[in-house]
Formats: structure tokens, sequence, C-alpha cells
């Protein structure tokens, strides 16, 4: 079926985190980025709106709503459109509790879940990322080796987001030829969490990177057990969620261009008149647009259950690609105020440019 | 709800529409560097091949909308050729413009012909006010004065919607649009353009001299006269909206072609075209590609969500523009970046890939250039007249 109509609890969900957006997201965006920290009471805030527990199964005391990954990206373009360093804070933990409802075993789900559906902020995340040249999450250099019945990891991951307080990781590891995720608890024997990273974008965002050197694993806490579990569709859920954040950053982006643009006056009349400014902002609107229609796609074949590969790689480029492109006239279209902190076109470009590298960020 | 998946039915139809573009496609290559024949109404094929309208079923709530499913059509069939069909169901852009500003009998009278669309002048081409064609009342006729160029398929055509001035003062307003039939004594048929692509369709030139038609073939009827403002205008522009994302699908199916050789060929060469290791991790030949095969589908979904917007009932006329800009820049870029991945042979003639270049270039020209589209967007993005943003 080919329809662009939101449902009516879809477009509720996104003025609602529209308002959320406006009144919690964008007016503290600037100053989390020059503290290179999020308040505490940020986190509570933020898991008041029931984001991650929504979705969750009512037996782990989640609201028992249809996983919607539809749904999700609406939701994510909105937060971001806010900032996308406090909508991911407010996310991150969704993708390693999506993960566990979505393809985990009764066991793991009725030992994780709960926690995820209390009225506390849990954070837990995904390790993915690795540190080296052209990295990819297809083929991590991380490995599992089988021990007995459990698993060895043996590796390195690096922007691994809330790592400063994640109870768990959810370790993607290469186990033989397939692809595999371990759960792995923060004080497990044989992992060192590293400091906080210091990043271009999304400063405000504690990431850590990992080192695994020998950390056991049992059978049980192999994501999916016996019966192990698809990454490739964790990944999909992944850049679904990061092109739309990517999406909502972008429209940020035109949206405080447009304004500007009709206010600066220059050669006796607003730079929005010229057609070298006007088109390059027409252009924007269609990007912001098309990507959208991309993440919609691959969105909708995750929620059909079909294989969402080829359309989650490509909405993801497409998206990370465009944002960059958006940010960077954003900045011109501003002119030297673009280059300057008190406008937020700087904060965001360098944000497009770290969300463009990046997977295992949150889940739709 | 959202869903951009297809049902099975639309599946279906696809499948064989694109079948039949296959056959078609057979013929590509003779029609181009035969430029001075038509291609025939039905390929000798056609006899023994079923229509895929014969597989289209009862159309339920879950298939795409009419608009949608027209801009699919189109894409599979522009896939095997630009203008080379199975099957011709000759209609031209005057058929559209007939049924946004024609009346009910005039619909009625005229819906049955192959209608091409004069709008272009040798003075005038993306700012339609300054149409030099000029239509007089004399009596129970109206006679027509000018030339016209770029009429896509005039020679064809058994008939042509004409735009003209019936009062050069009045600017947008004073214009109307006239059917004129084939035969009408001085209308003349000058000459058939040679072209960088698109050869197997022809583009005509005409000359109207003192051209003499009834006077009920003023399309919307006589009221559309006296009308001071641009309403009559309106309308006609109005085709746009439908003819638009039409356009940007026709050139985005060969785009999608070109993108289907280069992929076989970087296949059979040995690459690997995986989907999931991130473009960093890519050879490069296959990085450009799915760079190329993402652009693809952006402005294909640009493009249907033009559609199904017109399916809903619902305004679309920014949204019109930016398929049509989106597929203009994508269809040039795609190609381009196809023949870059393949080398020389991507320029061989030997292949089809160096024709899909030329063929798709006039997709960010005729109905209006990407640069007039993206004055279309931005004034309505920026919430300007077309006073305030020239």
């Amino acid at each position: 079926m080919i329809s662009f109509a939101m449902s009516d609890e879809q477009e509720a969900a996104r003025d609602s985190m529209r308002g959320f957006a406006a009144a919690a997201l964008r007016p503290h965006a600037r100053a989390c980025d020059e503290a290179s920290a999020i308040p505490e009471a940020f986190y509570a805030q933020a898991w008041e709106l029931g984001l991650t527990a929504t979705q969750l199964p009512e037996a782990a005391g989640g609201y028992g709503a249809p996983r919607s990954p539809v749904s999700n990206a609406i939701v994510l373009e909105e937060l971001a459109y806010g900032d996308a360093t406090l909508a991911l804070a407010a996310v991150a933990p969704s993708l390693f509790a999506y993960a566990i409802a979505d393809q985990g075993s009764a066991a793991q789900r009725q030992r994780y879940l709960p926690a995820f559906c209390g009225t506390r902020y849990q954070a837990a995340s995904l390790a993915v990322n690795e540190p080296h040249p052209a990295s990819t999450a297809w083929q991590p250099r991380t490995r599992a080796e089988r021990d007995g019945a459990g698993w060895v990891l043996r590796g390195r991951k690096c922007f691994v987001p809330l790592g400063d307080r994640a109870s768990h990781f959810l370790v993607v590891a290469r186990a033989g030829d397939a692809l595999d995720a371990f759960i792995v608890p923060r004080d497990a024997a044989g992992l060192a969490i590293g400091d906080i990273e210091k990043n271009l974008g999304l400063k405000a965002l504690p990431t850590v990177s990992l080192e695994l050197d020998g950390v056991r694993v049992p059978q049980e806490d192999r994501l999916g057990e016996q019966d192990g579990c698809d990454v490739t569709r964790l990944l999909n859920q992944s850049r679904v969620a990061v092109a739309a954040i990517l999406n909502g950053l972008s429209r940020a982006v035109l949206d405080y261009c447009v304004p500007y643009a009709k206010e600066r006056v220059a050669f006796d009349e607003p730079i929005a008149r010229k057609q070298s400014i006007a088109f390059r902002l027409a252009e924007m609107q269609m990007e912001v647009e098309s990507m959208r229609w991309l993440i919609w796609k691959a969105a909708s074949q995750l929620e059909r259950g079909l294989d969402a590969t080829r359309s989650a790689h490509l909405a993801r480029a497409y998206a990370a690609e465009k944002a960059m492109w958006i940010s960077d006239n954003g900045i011109q279209v501003l002119g030297g105020h673009g280059f300057i902190r008190e406008h937020p076109v700087e904060m965001w470009y360098r944000n497009a440019r770290t969300l463009g590298v990046l997977e295992g960020l949150a889940a739709v | 709800m959202i869903d951009l998946t297809l049902s099975p039915n639309d599946e279906q139809v696809l499948r064989a529409v694109r079948e039949e573009a296959l056959i078609a496609r057979r013929y590509a290559r003779y029609y181009d560097e035969n430029e001075h024949e038509f291609p025939p109404d039905q390929l000798p094929e056609a006899k023994d091949h079923p229509s895929f309208m014969t597989r289209m079923g009862h159309r339920g709530d879950g298939d795409a909308g009419m608009a949608v499913l027209s801009m699919l059509i189109a894409m599979g069939q522009t896939w095997g050729d630009y203008s080379v069909r199975l099957r011709r169901q000759e209609r031209g852009l005057g058929n559209s413009a007939l049924q946004a500003a024609g009346t009910d009998e005039q619909k009625a009278k005229w819906g049955h012909l192959t209608l091409a669309m004069a709008i272009t002048e040798p003075g005038c081409g993306s700012d339609p006010s300054l149409v030099r064609t000029s239509a007089r009342l004399d009596g129970d006729h109206w006679v027509l004065n000018g030339e016209k160029i770029f009429v896509t398929t005039g020679c064809r055509a058994e008939g042509v919607v004409v735009w003209a001035t019936v009062d050069k003062a009045a600017g947008r307003g004073g214009i109307k649009s006239f059917l004129v039939l084939k035969g009408t004594p001085g209308f003349i048929v000058a000459h058939k353009e040679k072209k960088l692509g698109i050869r197997a369709d022809d583009t005509a030139a005409y000359v109207f001299q003192d051209c003499r038609i009834p006077r009920d073939q003023l399309l919307g009827g006589d009221e559309q006269v006296h009308r001071e403002s641009s309403g009559g205008f309106k309308g006609v522009m109005k085709t746009f909206n439908m003819t638009r994302p039409a356009v940007a699908a026709i050139g985005l199916g060969m785009a999608e072609a070109a993108i289907d050789f280069t992929r076989d060929a970087l296949r059979e060469a040995g690459f690997a075209i995986t989907y999931g290791p991130t473009l960093a991790a890519q050879p490069a030949p296959v990085e450009r590609l799915m760079r190329l095969e993402a652009l693809l589908e952006a402005a294909q979904l640009a493009t249907i969500r033009a559609a199904w917007l017109a399916d809903q009932g619902q305004p679309n006329n920014m949204e019109a523009s930016i398929a049509k800009a989106k597929a203009g820049g994508a269809v040039r870029e795609i190609t381009q970046g196809c023949i870059e991945i393949l080398g020389p042979m991507g320029v061989s003639r030997d292949h089809l890939l160096e024709k899909w270049f030329r063929d798709v270039r006039i997709t960010d020209i005729y109905e209006g250039t990407g640069e007039i589209q993206r004055l279309i967007i931005a004034r309505t993005l920026l919430g300007y007249s077309r006073k305030e943003l020239k």
C-alpha cells in the first residue's frame, strides 16, 4: 500500500513530541553543548514521556503498544528538531530494550525488560562502533569465541552512548562467519570502560570506549540464547533511527534559515529575495522532504517484517549526505553569523557530521 | 496509516509493465538512429503478448491510487524505452489540459483524440506572459496568428491545445487556451526538430496564419474571455501539478534502467554489491553506485508523494515542483555517474546507457526548467508573491 497519511495516533505523538522538543530540548541545547554535559534532571524528565516503555510488552510492565518503526521515526524527527543530542540521550536506551523485546528469549525479556518500564531512567546501550579506519558495523573486528557452554569476547568499541551510566551493553561481535550480539553487564570481568569521550559533535552525549579483553559471556546472555539473533535487523533499526534524527536536524536548519534570510537585508532587500539564496533554501526543502520519504519507506518495511537492509542503508547514506549538505549551506546562508556560537547552526553542522558516521545510537 | 510498500496487486501490474518494456527496449536503438521514422502503433510482438492492463485485477483498499499507479507505470514503461511501446495508447499533454480546463461538452467531444500542447514560442520559454501568439474574435470564430515551437508529439497529434493571448496588455490574464484540430486551414506544421535525445518522440514547430477556429474551441467556454483575473491561466497552470510529476517519472524510469545496467555490469566484473557495510567500507565504484541508487529512490519517492497528494484531492503545487526539480537533477547526475563508473563501456553505442544519458537530459527542461521549479518552491517556502521573488 502506498500511503503518506499519518494515523491519528501518529499525529498526536508528533504534536506532543514537537511541544516537548520546543519546551525541553531546544532551549537547553546550547548550554549542554558548551558544558559537554546533560543535567541529570533532563534524563528523568525525558523518561516521563515513556518513550521506551510504550512499545514494550505488558507482561514486562510496558504499555503494550504495537512496535511501530514508522511512529518511532516520526517521534525521532520531532525530538531531533529540538536537539539531536538530547533526543539521543532520551531514546538511546530503546536500542537495547527493543533488541531484547524483538529478539530476546522469553527468559531474557523477563530478566531485562521490567527495568525499562519503571519510573526511573534506565540506561543501557548498544556497543557497535569501532575505532579503526573505514570501520563498519557489518564487519566488526571484535570477536566472540566459543568457550565451553559460553563465549569469550575480545575487541574494542568506541562511541558507546550513555557509557557512563549504562547498566548493560549489547556488544556486537563476529562469531565465526556470523554476527552475534551479547549482553555484557558493566561490571563484567575483563571489561574496561574508558573515560567520557570528547567528540566533534553530540558533545553533551556521554559516550565511552570499551576494551573487551577476554570477557566471558554465558550462553544465556547471548541475545536469543541458543537461536542467536539477527544483528542485521538490529542495525537496520538503528540506521533508520539515525536517519530520522538527521531529518529532524535538517528541518531545524531550514526553519532557522528561512526567517533569517527574510530579515537580513543586503543591497536594499532581504537576501531571501535573491535567487542564489532562495534557490538554496528551496533545495534544502526538497532534501528535507526527500530524505523523510526514504526513511518512511525503510521504516514501513521494518514494520511489515520485510528485509529492510537495502532501504535502511540507502536512507541512512542519503540522510547523512544531505543533512551535511543542508547544515553546510545553513552556515553559508547566515554568513559570518553561521560561524558564531551565538547561533545554533555551527552546532548542527558539527552534529550532522558526527551523526553521519555513527551506528547504534537509537532504534526505531 | 503510513506505508510505502507496494501491494501484491501493484507489484503484479508493475512486473507486467516491465515485461512489455523489455520487448520495447529491443527497438530502442533502431528508432534512436532513425529519427525520421515513427515507431509503429503496435510492435510485431504485441499480438502475442497480453497487455499489462489485463493483469490489473480489481483494485482494492491496499492498492495504490490511480495517480500513484500511473507514475509507477510510467517509470516501468520508460525503463524499457522513452517512447517506444509495445502498444501505443497515445495521449498527449494537451489531453491533460483538456481534462483540467475544458467544459464537460468539450471533454466529451475531443477527449478521444491525441492532443499536443503548444506553449513555447521562439521568443518565450519559461515566462508564458511573453506569449505573442494572438487570438482575435471575429463573429463566431477565433482567428489565431503566431508561431509555436517545441511541441511534443506535435506531428503525430490529431489536435493541439494552443496558448494564445486575447489581450496582450493584460499579460498572463489575457492568455487563454484554444483547441485546434489538424487540417484546419492556416494551421501549418512547419518542421520536425532534430534532438540530442528522445528521438523516437517527435517535436514539432507550428505556424498559425489567420487560422480560423469555431468559437466553442476556447477551452472552458466563452466565459473565459472577459475574465480579468488570471483565473483561466491558473486553470491551465493546474495541469502542471499532474504533468510535472509525470515528467519526473518518465525520466526516473530511464535513470533506473541506467542504474540496473551499471549494477549488472559491476557484478559481472566481479564486484560484490552488498547493502549493509557503510559506504566508506565499499569499493569506490560500488560506493558511487549506491549513492546514485539512494538519489534515485529519493526522487522516485518525491514523485510518488506528489501524485499521492493528487489522489487524496489535496493541493500539491509545491510537491509537484519538488518532484520535477528533484528528478530533473537526479536523472542527470545518475546517468552521468553511471557512465563514469563504467568508463569507455558507458559511452559505447553498443549499449543503451549513452542513449539514456541523452534521453534524460530533457527532464530538467520541459514542463518547466529546474530553475522555474525552484522559484515555485522558494515562493511557497518563503511566502513570497511573484513580484517579491522573481
